[in-house]
C-alpha cells in the first residue's frame, strides 16, 4: 500500500461508462478535498466529532459460507416479498427476479452492477448526480467512488406493483465498508414500494455504512420506501437519501433506526409539481452511548402540495438523538401545507435530545408549523396503569409501544408491523427495569 | 386603495416620525476619528479620565475583537458589508452629566424636545436619561429614588463613583470574548446607564433612558448594567429613534441584568432606528433563585438587526422570560429571538416571539433553549408565530433545543400565517377600507403582546405599525 490512502482508488469494472467515470472521480475528489465536518457547521451542530477514521474501513472481499447462510437465515423481515435481494458486504448472495409477467411490463429491478452494464441510459439522469445538501458531502463522495451494490428500480408508465419490493444489506467484515445504492424510478401513474433492511451479520464486527437512495417520482406515481437500520452497537452508519416529488405524487418514507454505534441519517425531499403528498416518518430508539443524528429538509418548488414530516425517538441511558430539520418554501409556492414535528421521549435522565427544527417561507399563504417536544413518561398515565395492577415493567413497556405506534402502524403491512414490534420489544426487554 | 383613503389614514395616524429624521451641525469637542486601532481606543480611555484597569480591560477587547471572525457562517452575509475603518467610535461634547435642566445646551434640549421627552413625561418618569450621542447630556434621579439609594448613573460614571458594586459584574454577564460586537462594544463603550437597586427596593415607576445616533458614521456603543439586590423589582425602558444618514450606522450595545435572590427586571425595548443601521446588540441576564427576568423586545426599524437576549438560571425556581414583537419592511431584516440557559432545578422559561413580514421583509426567529443533565423538574415553552402580509415576504424559523434530566419538558411551535381573505372580507363589508381592515388584522395578531408594554409604549407601538402597514396593501 502506498501512501495514498487519502485518495481512495475509483473502483471501476472494465466497461463504466464515461459519465460515471467522471462522476466517481469528482466524488472521490470530494471525499479527499473536503474537510471532516466540524461542530462549528452548522449541518453538524450538536453531533459529536467523529472519532473513527472513515479512511479505515475499506471494501470487503466476498464473504464465508458461514456468513452468507447466517444473512440468509435471517433476510426474513419482509415477508413474501416480490422480489428481492440480499447483498452481504456489498457482494449480490442470493437474489429474486422479479415475475416474468412484470419483467414483460418493462419493470426493471436489478443491481448497480448490472444496470451499469446494461442500463446506463436509464442510471445517467439520476445516478449520483447530485449530492446531498444536508452536511455529509464528503461521505457522498466516498460512496460516489465506491458504489456498486444496490438496486435499480424502473417502473415504466401504469405500472402497478402490488407487494413490496425488499433488499437487505449486510454489513460483516470488520473494518468494511459498505456502499448500498437504492434508486426508484416511478414513472407516471406508478405504484411500487421497496424496503431497504441495513444489518449485521455479527454482534462484533465494526462496519461503516454510507448508503444513498434517491427517488424519483414522476407525476401521479404513488412510492413507498421503507429503511430499516439495525446495524450492531460498534457500526458507523451514513444513509443520504433523496427523493423528487413531481407533480400528484403520493410519496412516503419510513425511517426505522435501531442500531448502530453513531448513525446519522440525512433525508431531503424536493416537491416540484403541485398536489403532491409527501410524508417523512421516522421511529429511532437509542440506547447506551448511541447517537441517531438526522437531518432532514423538506423544500417545496410548486404549490398546493403538502409535506408531513413526523420523529419520534426514545432515548434510554447517556444515548443521544439530534433532529435538525428545515421547511423552506420557495417563492411563489402558494398554498403550501407543511409540517414538522420532532418528538423526544427521555427514558434516563442522562439521555440527551437536540431539536433544531427550522422553517424558511418566502411565499405568504401557506400553513406552516413546525413543534418540538421533549419530556418523560406521565406520571399521571403510569399511575393509572399501575392502580389497575399493570406491573410497572409492563406499563412502560406499553407507554413507549404506544409512543410508537402512530409511526408502526403507517407501516402499511401488518406482517411488517408486526416484526417491527418484535425488534421493538426485543430492544426493551433489557432495557425496562422491573 | 386609492389615494384620498391614504391620506386620510395618514391624518389619522400622524407618529413624529420624519421629526427624527434631523440632524445639527457636527461640533464635537472630542472625536476620535475614524478607523479603530489601539490608539482609538487608548484615546478614548484618556478623554474619559479612566482608571488603569478600564483602559486595560478595552485593549484586551480590542485583541478578542480583531481575533474574531465575523458569524456568517449561520447569520446574514449583509454583516459583510459592514466596515470597520469607516466608523467613528467615539464622539462627546465634552460634558459631564448635567444635574439640572438649565446645565443642559440649547440645541441638545431642541433634539430632545424634538424626539418628544415632555416635561410632563419626565415628571412622571422616575429619572430620565437621555443620552446625545455617547455621554449621557441629562441625568436626573428624583429625590426619594435618591433616598432610597437607587443609583441610576451614566457607565464612565458608575465605574468612578462605584467601582464596590458595578465592578464585580462588569463584563461578567457577557464577557468580552462572547462575541465579536460584545468584544466590540467592550473596546469602544461609552455612554449607557448603570443602575443599582437596593436590597428590597421595589421602584413603582420605571426607569426610562432614549437613545439616539446623530452623527454620520458613526456607531453607537452604549454599555448598560443594572443590578437588583436582593428582593428589588425594577423596571426600565429603552427607545431608540436615529436620524436617517446616507450611509450606514453601527448600533451595539451590550446590556448586562443581574437579578439577585427575588428580584424581578423587566426590560423594555422598542427600537426603532431608520432603515440603514445595523442594531447588533448582546444583552443577557442573570437570574438568582427565585428572581425573574422579563424582556420585552419591540424592533421596527434597523437594516439589520441581530439580537438575542437571554436570561441564564442560575438559582432554583428562577424565572425567564422574553417577549418580542419584530415588524420587517423592505429591506429590513429582522433576526431576533431569545436563549434561555437553565443552569438550576425547577427553572422555567417562556419564549413568545411574533413576527410581521412586509414586503420584501425578512423576519428571522433563532432561539436556542438549554437543560443540562443534572436538572430536574425545568420547563420551557416556545410560542413562534409569523404573519406574512405580502407574496414576497419571507419568515426563517431557526430553534436549537437541548434537553436532559429528569422531568424536564419542553415544548416548541411555530407557526406561519396569513390574514385571512375571510377576516378582510369581513371587516371591509362593514365600512373599513382594506388598508384599515390590514392593520386592524396585524394589530389583533400582536395585541395580546402590546398589552405587555406599558401604557405609552403600546398606543405609540400601535401607531407604528399602522404607518408601516401603509400602502402593503391594494
Amino acid at each position: 500500500m502506498n501512501t495514498t490512502l487519502n485518495q481512495p482508488t475509483v473502483i471501476s469494472s472494465a466497461n463504466e461508462p464515461q459519465w460515471l467515470l467522471d462522476r466517481r472521480t469528482s466524488g472521490s475528489q470530494n471525499y479527499s478535498n473536503l474537510p471532516v465536518p466540524a461542530a462549528k457547521d452548522e449541518n453538524w451542530r450538536f453531533a459529536s466529532v467523529l472519532s473513527q477514521d472513515i479512511h479505515a474501513f475499506k471494501p470487503a472481499p466476498m464473504p464465508n459460507d458461514d456468513a452468507i447462510q447466517h444473512a440468509l437465515s435471517h433476510s426474513t423481515l419482509v415477508e413474501d416479498p416480490i422480489a428481492e435481494f440480499i447483498f452481504v458486504d456489498d457482494h449480490l448472495v442470493q437474489s429474486k427476479p422479479l415475475s416474468k409477467e412484470l419483467v414483460d411490463k418493462g419493470v426493471c429491478f436489478v443491481s448497480i452492477d448490472e444496470a451499469i452494464q446494461k442500463h446506463s441510459d436509464l442510471l445517467e439522469p439520476h445516478f449520483l448526480k447530485e449530492s446531498t445538501r444536508l452536511g455529509s458531502q464528503k461521505y457522498f463522495g466516498l460512496h460516489a467512488s465506491a458504489v456498486k451494490a444496490g438496486a435499480l428500480l424502473y417502473v415504466p408508465k401504469g405500472v402497478e406493483i402490488d407487494k413490496p419490493i425488499a433488499v437487505y444489506h449486510w454489513s460483516n467484515q470488520d473494518k468494511g465498508l459498505i456502499c448500498p445504492h437504492t434508486l426508484i424510478i416511478a414513472e407516471a401513474q406508478t405504484k411500487v414500494s421497496l424496503i431497504d433492511v441495513l444489518a449485521s451479520t455479527t454482534e462484533e464486527n465494526q462496519g461503516c455504512n454510507i448508503s444513498v437512495s434517491n427517488i424519483e417520482a414522476h407525476p401521479s406515481a404513488n412510492v413507498y420506501r421503507k429503511v430499516i437500520q439495525n446495524f450492531n452497537s460498534s457500526t458507523l452508519s451514513f444513509q443520504l437519501d433523496s427523493a423528487t416529488a413531481d407533480r400528484d405524487t403520493q410519496l412516503e418514507n419510513i425511517a426505522i433506526n435501531l442500531g448502530a454505534a453513531k448513525a446519522r441519517y440525512e433525508n431531503q425531499i424536493k416537491i416540484n409539481g403541485s398536489g403532491a403528498h409527501v410524508t417523512m416518518y421516522s421511529l429511532s430508539v437509542a440506547e447506551g452511548t448511541q447517537e441517531f443524528d438526522q437531518r432532514t429538509l423538506q423544500t417545496h418548488n410548486a404549490p398546493n402540495s403538502v409535506s408531513d414530516l413526523l420523529y419520534k425517538n426514545a432515548l434510554f441511558d447517556t444515548s443521544r438523538t439530534i433532529f435538525s430539520g428545515l421547511i423552506q418554501v420557495e417563492e411563489g409556492a402558494q398554498q403550501t401545507d407543511a409540517y414538522q414535528t420532532n418528538r423526544n421521549l427521555l427514558l434516563d435522565q442522562r439521555a440527551d435530545a437536540n431539536a433544531l427544527p427550522g422553517l424558511e417561507i418566502l411565499a405568504n399563504d401557506v400553513k406552516c408549523s413546525h413543534g418540538a417536544t421533549t419530556g418523560n413518561i406521565d406520571n399521571d398515565e403510569l399511575f393509572y396503569m399501575l392502580s389497575r395492577g399493570i406491573p410497572h415493567r409492563v406499563a412502560m413497556q406499553l407507554i413507549v409501544l404506544g409512543f410508537f405506534e402512530e409511526i408502526i402502524e403507517k407501516l402499511g403491512s401488518d406482517s411488517l408491523a408486526e416484526n417491527i414490534r418484535k425488534l421493538l420489544e426485543q430492544k426493551f426487554a433489557s432495557k425496562i427495569k422491573p | 386603495m386609492s389615494e384620498s383613503i391614504i391620506n386620510e389614514q395618514e391624518e389619522a395616524i400622524k407618529v413624529d416620525y420624519e421629526k427624527g429624521n434631523f440632524s445639527f451641525p457636527e461640533d464635537y469637542t472630542y472625536d476620535a476619528g475614524t478607523g479603530l486601532s489601539e490608539e482609538t481606543v487608548a484615546y478614548i480611555s484618556k478623554v474619559k479620565n479612566e482608571d488603569e484597569w478600564i483602559k486595560e480591560f478595552r485593549l484586551k477587547a480590542l485583541e478578542i475583537f480583531n481575533k474574531k471572525p465575523m458569524p456568517t457562517h449561520w447569520a446574514s452575509k449583509d454583516l459583510e458589508n459592514i466596515i470597520f475603518e469607516n466608523i467613528r467610535y467615539y464622539l462627546s461634547k465634552g460634558q459631564k452629566p448635567s444635574r439640572t435642566w438649565d446645565e443642559v445646551p440649547d440645541d441638545v434640549k431642541e433634539t430632545f424636545e424634538r424626539l418628544g421627552i415632555p416635561e410632563q413625561e419626565r415628571k412622571f418618569l422616575a429619572g430620565v436619561e437621555a443620552q446625545f450621542d455617547s455621554e449621557a447630556a441629562y441625568s436626573r434621579m428624583k429625590e426619594d429614588l435618591e433616598k432610597e439609594g437607587v443609583i441610576f448613573v451614566g457607565s464612565s460614571e458608575g465605574l468612578e463613583k462605584y467601582p464596590e458594586i458595578f465592578r464585580p459584574y462588569f463584563g461578567k454577564v457577557i464577557p468580552s470574548a462572547d462575541n465579536k460586537f460584545s468584544a466590540l462594544n467592550s473596546a469602544v463603550f461609552s455612554g449607557g446607564s448603570f443602575i443599582y437597586v437596593p436590597k428590597g427596593v421595589k421602584l413603582k415607576q420605571p426607569l426610562q433612558a432614549y437613545f439616539r445616533i446623530n452623527a454620520e458614521n458613526f456607531g453607537q456603543f452604549e454599555r448598560t448594567l443594572i443590578i437588583a439586590d436582593e428582593g428589588a423589582e425594577i423596571t426600565y425602558m429603552e427607545g431608540c429613534t436615529a436620524p436617517k444618514f446616507e450611509t450606514a450606522t453601527l448600533h451595539s450595545a451590550v446590556v448586562e441584568l443581574v437579578a439577585l435572590k427575588n428580584a424581578k427586571i423587566q426590560y423594555i425595548t422598542v427600537q426603532n432606528w431608520s432603515n440603514n443601521v445595523f442594531n447588533l446588540v448582546t444583552k443577557r441576564a442573570h437570574a438568582e433563585e427565585n428572581a425573574e427576568v422579563k424582556w420585552i423586545d419591540c424592533n421596527i426599524g434597523s437594516r439589520l438587526t441581530m439580537k438575542y437576549p437571554g436570561v441564564v438560571l442560575k438559582g432554583r425556581k428562577a424565572r425567564g422570560e422574553v417577549l418580542s414583537i419584530a415588524l420587517a419592511n423592505d429591506g429590513q431584516h429582522q433576526d431576533t429571538g431569545a436563549k434561555m440557559i437553565h443552569l438550576a432545578d425547577e427553572t422555567t422559561s417562556n419564549i413568545i416571539s411574533k413576527s410581521i413580514s412586509i414586503g420584501k421583509g425578512r423576519s428571522t426567529y433563532r432561539g436556542q433553549v438549554h437543560m443540562p443533565k443534572h436538572l430536574k423538574n425545568c420547563k420551557n415553552n416556545t410560542e413562534c408565530d409569523a404573519l406574512l402580509i405580502n407574496t414576497n415576504s419571507r419568515t426563517d424559523t431557526y430553534p436549537a433545543i437541548t434537553t436532559r434530566g429528569e422531568g424536564n419538558t419542553v415544548q416548541h411551535e411555530a407557526s406561519v400565517s396569513k390574514v385571512s381573505a375571510e377576516q378582510i372580507f369581513y371587516m371591509m363589508q362593514r365600512g373599513l377600507s382594506e388598508g384599515e381592515a390590514m392593520s386592524l388584522a396585524v394589530n389583533g395578531f400582536v395585541n395580546d403582546l402590546l398589552k405587555a408594554f406599558p401604557m405609552e409604549y403600546s398606543v405609540e407601538l400601535k401607531r407604528l405599525i399602522d404607518m408601516e402597514m401603509e400602502g402593503s396593501v391594494g
